[in-house]
């Protein structure tokens, strides 16, 4: 990361999901009550669902609303999956309201982040 | 529907708590705080580090709205302040911000009879209020009057997917029955200006929230430079927010999904119903206040990292957003909204929240009231002179 924090190198910048992650490990009791759901929708007018444990490529996403979604790629606990195909350009919309844009194809199934998708706001 | 209760205050507002509040108007006389607060436990006693040093005309209207609003919050019955005499703050000065809320006042200045007999006029005066309140009956009150603020702190990855959400369930139920529900925290809500907006009940409204929010994106940028960067950092990334407008969704999402009726100013209180905005910091305990001084007589803090902090004769309903840290804070958190991604149907937790909202408005202890977890600071924009 580039920017003033260099001045204070002894800063250790926490990672959220890091320290928070542990509800996150498979087998973690927290995961004792619907052991099928490894997804979940925020809103209905979402197009990607939030992981509730590290997904593999091949495994298949389940939660409420959500049935035959092969996961393509490694998806860390917390993270996007896309519930459809995206064209580039696509609103990503998560809490039913556009949070991101596509910055290319997008597949169902796929991981979403910053790799595929910029933000509107700092969109040059 | 649940019943709920109250006192009602001379001001018409309706208190949830019955509380003698022993308020230090600067801190110079924290030590007699102190010396009462052992004396007269079940007081609520609030040191501080504020009341005078400061002369910008900001500064100086939020130290006399917070302290002026500490007596008048309608969970406080009767109020004791202690002063030094020479502090700007000073109890002539708060006089005529509070004279008229009709409460039993006493104030007291040490520079007129010595720390030791001022905390022993200050105790007298709290032990009687103290009997006096005992004898006052709580009412029952409609949910209309109730005023409750959603604030989150010590956030983690899963405080926008599961607390933040049960607790937008929560607020959109309470504005239903004609409650208002009031969120801060104008740095938390950088990148979703335009859907905030979207939401207001007029162009005026809409137009307030643009300003809110550019004006908290243009101080990030005006005060920590290019660390601005962190209120979309690295740890938020790697917990699998994308870009700040993901992350603010999730702290928004708390207010629930109704219109906008009011953006207030930091601890100014709401004169509309239904969801309210404040034009607050994002920094814990300053927010607290700031919702706590526009009248809010009980609040929801959802957090994932985990924080014990609760606010003078404010209930604080804790909610942890995963099951994790709520079994590591036994006496720190109330709800757990993790059982969201076990199973449990948003609707389930959400009637269950209203309920203990329910008993916690009609007297029952938060986990933070119970333990004594209070936190007093406020909001400053200039250091001490």
């Amino acid at each position: 990361m580039q920017n003033s924090l260099t001045a204070f190198p002894f800063l250790v910048i926490p990672s959220r999901r890091k320290i928070c992650g542990n509800w996150a490990l498979p087998g973690f009791p927290a995961f004792g009550g619907r052991l099928h759901d490894n997804v979940l929708i925020i809103h209905p007018r979402d197009n990607v669902a939030v992981a509730l444990r590290d997904l593999h490529p091949g495994e298949e996403a389940k939660g409420k609303g959500v049935s035959g979604l092969r996961v393509l790629n490694e998806i860390p606990a917390s993270h996007k999956i896309s519930l459809r195909d995206l064209a580039a350009g696509e609103e990503i919309v998560k809490y039913g309201e556009g949070v991101a844009v596509s910055a290319r194809a997008i597949q169902k199934g796929e991981w979403v982040h910053t790799h595929n998708l910029e933000s509107k706001r700092w969109r040059k | 529907m649940t019943e709920i209760t109250g006192y009602l205050r001379p001001d018409g507002k309706v208190g949830v708590r019955n509380q003698v509040l022993v308020l230090a108007t600067v801190s110079c006389v924290n030590g007699v705080i102190q010396r009462i607060s052992r004396e007269v436990p079940e007081a609520v006693c609030v040191p501080h580090a504020f009341g005078c040093g400061r002369g910008g005309p900001r500064d100086l209207q939020i130290l006399f709205r917070v302290l002026s609003g500490m007596v008048r919050h309608p969970n406080v019955g009767a109020a004791v302040l202690i002063g030094l005499g020479c502090e700007i703050a000073n109890t002539r000065n708060l006089t005529p911000l509070i004279k008229d809320c009709g409460k039993p006042v006493e104030m007291l200045n040490v520079q007129e009879c010595g720390s030791l007999k001022t905390a022993q006029k200050g105790a007298e005066a709290a032990r009687r209020f103290l009997t006096e309140l005992k004898a006052q009956p709580r009412v029952p009150v409609s949910w209309d009057r109730l005023l409750v603020a959603m604030e989150c702190g010590g956030s983690d990855a899963m405080s926008g997917v599961t607390a933040n959400t049960a607790l937008g369930a929560v607020s959109d139920w309470i504005v239903e029955r004609g409650g208002t529900v009031i969120f801060g925290e104008n740095t938390e809500m950088i990148g979703t200006d335009h859907i905030l907006a979207r939401r207001a009940k007029n162009a005026e409204v809409a137009e307030r929230i643009v300003q809110m929010v550019k004006r908290a994106d243009q101080l990030a940028n005006d005060v920590m430079g290019n660390l601005a960067g962190v209120v979309i950092s690295p740890g938020n990334m790697d917990g699998g927010m994308s870009t700040i407008a993901e992350k603010s969704m999730g702290c928004i999402f708390k207010g629930g999904s109704t219109v906008i009726n009011q953006v207030v100013d930091y601890g100014e209180p709401p004169t509309e119903k239904g969801l309210v905005l404040q034009d607050g910091p994002g920094y814990d305990g300053d927010s607290m206040a700031g919702l706590a001084v526009s009248g809010a007589q009980v609040m929801f803090f959802s957090t994932g990292r985990g924080t014990p902090a609760g606010f003078p004769a404010l209930p604080v309903i804790k909610v942890a957003s995963n099951s994790r840290i709520y079994k590591a804070m036994p006496d720190d958190l109330d709800v757990n909204a993790g059982t969201l991604v076990e199973g449990k149907s948003r609707d389930a937790l959400r009637d269950e929240m209203i309920a203990l909202l329910a008993r916690v408005v009609n007297g029952e202890k938060t986990k933070a009231e119970a333990n004594g977890m209070e936190v007093f600071t406020f909001m400053t924009v200039h250091p001490p002179f």
